[in-house]
């Protein structure tokens, strides 16, 4: 008797201490040296581009000519003038200052439109029967084939010139040259290219609501206009943020839809940030000052938000 | 939606699931009314189609206002003041479709005239927003009233239910109606652009096609696209794989991964600056990173974006790699994470090595991410167009489909090669989405 439970105390402890190793080692292998410095040396090389903007960024501009970035650890010297001067400084038609309100203006409305209106597409697909259901679906998901560009010049022309059946004048076209900051096409634009993933990705999520809500919401007299109100958005909030996020970097970080659509006093800061690093030529501190500037934006949304981002991709992604 | 709030108990009594519920159908005297009414609008109408001659002078018709108008008042604002009014604007719209979808479907005469109503005014309304009319009033009128009878007929002989249709339709119209007029129709209109001249005139067969392979813009843009396509997503994936795998687990896990994940929210602009800093070239002291090592060690400074055969597009891929590696990184990890611990443990008692355990049950446990990343990236890479219109602009041999078919239009106005570029783009993509559409679906009937 006394000898079992001596037995079974002991291999109990040796049991214990086995796991403790196996669990050391485990860790230990994990991080062992060589997946350490591996890590380190990749997370390095990723990062010291950006910090070398950064850093030059706030370099007088003559350092920036003579000198690297880098030695600025052994002589430092910083300055905010970069970023004024960059700000005020434009090409022809507006100012860098000018074109990141451009480019608010642009980005709020081009991530509100598709995602309300790919929400009402993702919420029939989900819940609505209809025939070749899945077809259609899968249709919708292939529109993503699709290049932009391919898009690019009918589009522009169905703006400007308007579209004619048969002889008689459907649709004029937009008339938006003289107004000063109109970017109703770009708006459009930004929409229609979002849709099909937006829809993917909303339908995703929307249709793995539980029926049963939706059911009980049906029989207390709810149609679907209020199911998709009151039951559907405020659920579904978690992937609507996440592709909110989504767009609102993309649109934000798009240059071709906006060097095609947008007039020339509606440019955003992609743009005019692109046209401007030509005539800088050398003047790399206000290159970089006013590629951090744009950059700024996302990169707070992105930290702030990286978890709702992250989730978006994986529902994105992974489900697919 | 107050307004639905307030109005639903009446209606609660009307049973609420219209495709369930016996319908309440209005009595035959009312279908033969409307019949014969539509019918007499369309014979109307038709009449005063052939009978009126085309007018030039007529006064133009219009509802005083068009999204043309709309679109030149904001116009106007600044571009801050723009943002609120056009949200609560199409809040509206939206807010009007979210009504039309809850009455539509309930029993009633009531609800049976709103349909009908709905179903005419919209079409009608739509299309006067789009512009004044002249002569062509009656045209509209014509498509609208058709395309709202049809619409109407359609709904009321559906099999569930009168309503079910035109709250589908609804539901599905503003985005069905913007993919077709931006993607479906514009990709038709492309292909066949491919075929005619610059001008799009005259038809030239297969000409701009031979342009593409035969031209040294054209011929590397397609080399070069391959390239992309092949480089791009393999290098993406195995780097992120590796540093997924690597910091699993680790200690400050999330900061090391924001920090590889960051340039993913960077503009390919922006990163086309932050890169010029690294590939800098010029007399005297070094400024770009790559050449100060380079001559650091005693060598001679290079013009990397110069440097022919391939280097300056491999450079290029190079950036491209450096923004999409965080992407394969973030799915990756959570797919490891997603593999079975268990089946890591045993593998383990096997006396496997960290090696054989990542290669024959890590690997197949992820194998599905695997396949959305890369492809997902592939096609990413196919599309490529602001990395290099901003640090070459295709000089050098850079140049890419994506890039080169904007190049073409914007540049030398030639529309036929643009359009042939953007089809032979098209191309490639295609195997990829069809075999993305394939995964999907034996997705989705396993589900």
């Amino acid at each position: 008797m006394t000898t079992d439970t001596l037995v079974d105390n002991r291999s109990k402890r040796q049991v214990a201490r086995a796991t403790q190793k196996s669990e050391k080692m485990a860790q230990k292998r994990l991080t062992s040296k060589g997946a350490t410095i591996a890590a380190i040396i990749i997370a390095v090389i990723w990062t010291i581009p950006t910090f070398g903007l950064f850093v030059t960024s706030f370099r007088p501009g003559s350092d920036t000519q003579s000198s690297g970035w880098w030695t600025v650890f052994v002589n430092p010297s910083f300055t905010l003038d970069n970023y004024s001067q960059a700000l005020n400084s434009g090409g022809t038609a507006l100012t860098l200052g000018q074109s990141f309100i451009n480019s608010l203006g642009i980005t709020i409305p081009a991530t509100v439109f598709p995602l309300v209106i790919a929400s009402l597409a993702a919420y029939a697909f989900a819940w609505i029967d209809f025939k070749f259901k899945n077809i259609v679906f899968v249709g919708v998901f292939a529109l993503q084939i699709v290049p932009i560009q391919m898009a690019l010049v009918p589009l522009l022309s169905l703006f400007s010139k308007g579209l004619t059946v048969n002889g008689v004048g459907i649709f004029p076209g937009f008339e938006l040259r003289d107004a000063e900051h109109s970017f109703a096409t770009v708006w459009i634009a930004h929409a229609i290219f979002a849709l099909p993933l937006a829809i993917f990705m909303l339908h995703n999520f929307i249709s793995e609501i539980p029926g049963e809500v939706i059911e009980a919401a049906r029989v207390d007299g709810a149609g679907h206009g209020q199911i998709f109100f009151r039951i559907v958005l405020p659920l579904a909030t978690p992937a609507i943020a996440s592709f909110a996020i989504f767009q609102f970097l993309w649109v934000w970080n798009d240059l071709l839809v906006a060097t095609i659509f947008a007039p020339s006093t509606s440019l955003p800061l992609t743009q005019t940030l692109n046209s401007l690093s030509g005539t800088w030529g050398n003047q790399w501190f206000l290159q970089s000052a006013g590629a951090f500037i744009s950059i700024i934006v996302p990169l707070v949304v992105f930290f702030s938000l990286q978890r709702f981002f992250v989730r978006g991709l994986l529902a994105g992604a992974t489900k697919g | 939606m107050s307004d639905t709030r307030t109005k639903t108990p009446p209606v609660s009594a009307v049973p609420p699931e219209p495709h369930e519920s016996p319908r309440r159908q209005p009595s035959a005297r009312t279908t033969k009314l409307v019949v014969a009414g539509a019918a007499v609008v369309l014979a109307v109408v038709f009449v005063l189609l052939i009978t009126s001659p085309p007018n030039d002078e007529a006064k133009p018709v219009s509802l005083g206002f068009s999204l043309n108008s709309l679109f030149r008042w904001m116009g106007n604002l600044n571009p801050l003041a723009q943002i609120p009014i056009i949200i609560v604007i199409f809040g509206l719209v939206i807010a009007l479709i979210l009504v039309l979808i809850e009455y539509a479907p309930r029993a009633g005469n009531f609800y049976f005239w709103l349909r009908l109503a709905a179903c005419f005014v919209i079409p009608v309304l739509a299309l006067m927003l789009l512009r004044p009319y002249q002569n062509a009033l009656i045209w509209v009128l014509v498509i609208a009233l058709v395309v709202g009878a049809l619409l109407f007929f359609a709904d009321y002989r559906s099999r569930q239910g009168a309503g079910y249709l035109f709250q589908l339709v609804t539901f599905m119209a503003p985005a069905a109606l913007l993919l077709a007029l931006g993607l479906i129709y514009p990709t038709v209109a492309t292909i066949y652009q491919s075929f005619f001249d610059k001008t799009t005139t005259e038809f030239v067969g297969l000409e701009n096609y031979f342009w593409v392979f035969t031209n040294p813009e054209g011929f590397w843009s397609v080399v070069n696209t391959l390239i992309w396509v092949l480089v791009a997503p393999v290098f993406s994936t195995m780097i992120g794989l590796a540093y997924a795998v690597f910091i699993d687990k680790a200690r400050g896990e999330k900061y090391l991964k924001s920090l590889v994940f960051m340039p993913m929210a960077i503009s390919f602009v922006g990163a086309g600056i932050i890169w010029k800093f690294i590939y800098d070239n010029r007399q005297g002291e070094q400024v770009g990173l790559l050449n100060a090592i380079v001559t650091a060690f005693g060598g001679q400074p290079v013009s990397w974006l110069d440097a022919q055969p391939l280097i300056n597009t491999l450079l290029l891929l190079v950036v491209f790699i450096w923004t999409q590696t965080g992407f394969a990184m973030v799915i990756l990890s959570a797919a490891i994470k997603g593999v079975p611990t268990e089946q890591m443990e045993a593998a383990e008692l096997d006396g496997t090595n960290a090696w054989q355990r990542f290669r024959n049950v890590t690997v197949p446990g992820i194998r599905s991410s695997l396949i959305v990343v890369l492809t997902t990236i592939a096609i990413g890479s196919l599309k490529v167009y602001d990395i290099v219109a901003v640090m070459t602009g295709g000089r050098a041999n850079t140049t890419v489909l994506g890039f080169e078919m904007v190049n073409q239009q914007q540049r030398f106005q030639s529309y036929g090669h643009s359009a042939a570029l953007a089809v032979v783009l098209f191309l490639f993509v295609l195997p990829l989405i069809i075999y993305n559409a394939n995964q999907m679906r034996k997705q989705r009937e396993i589900r």
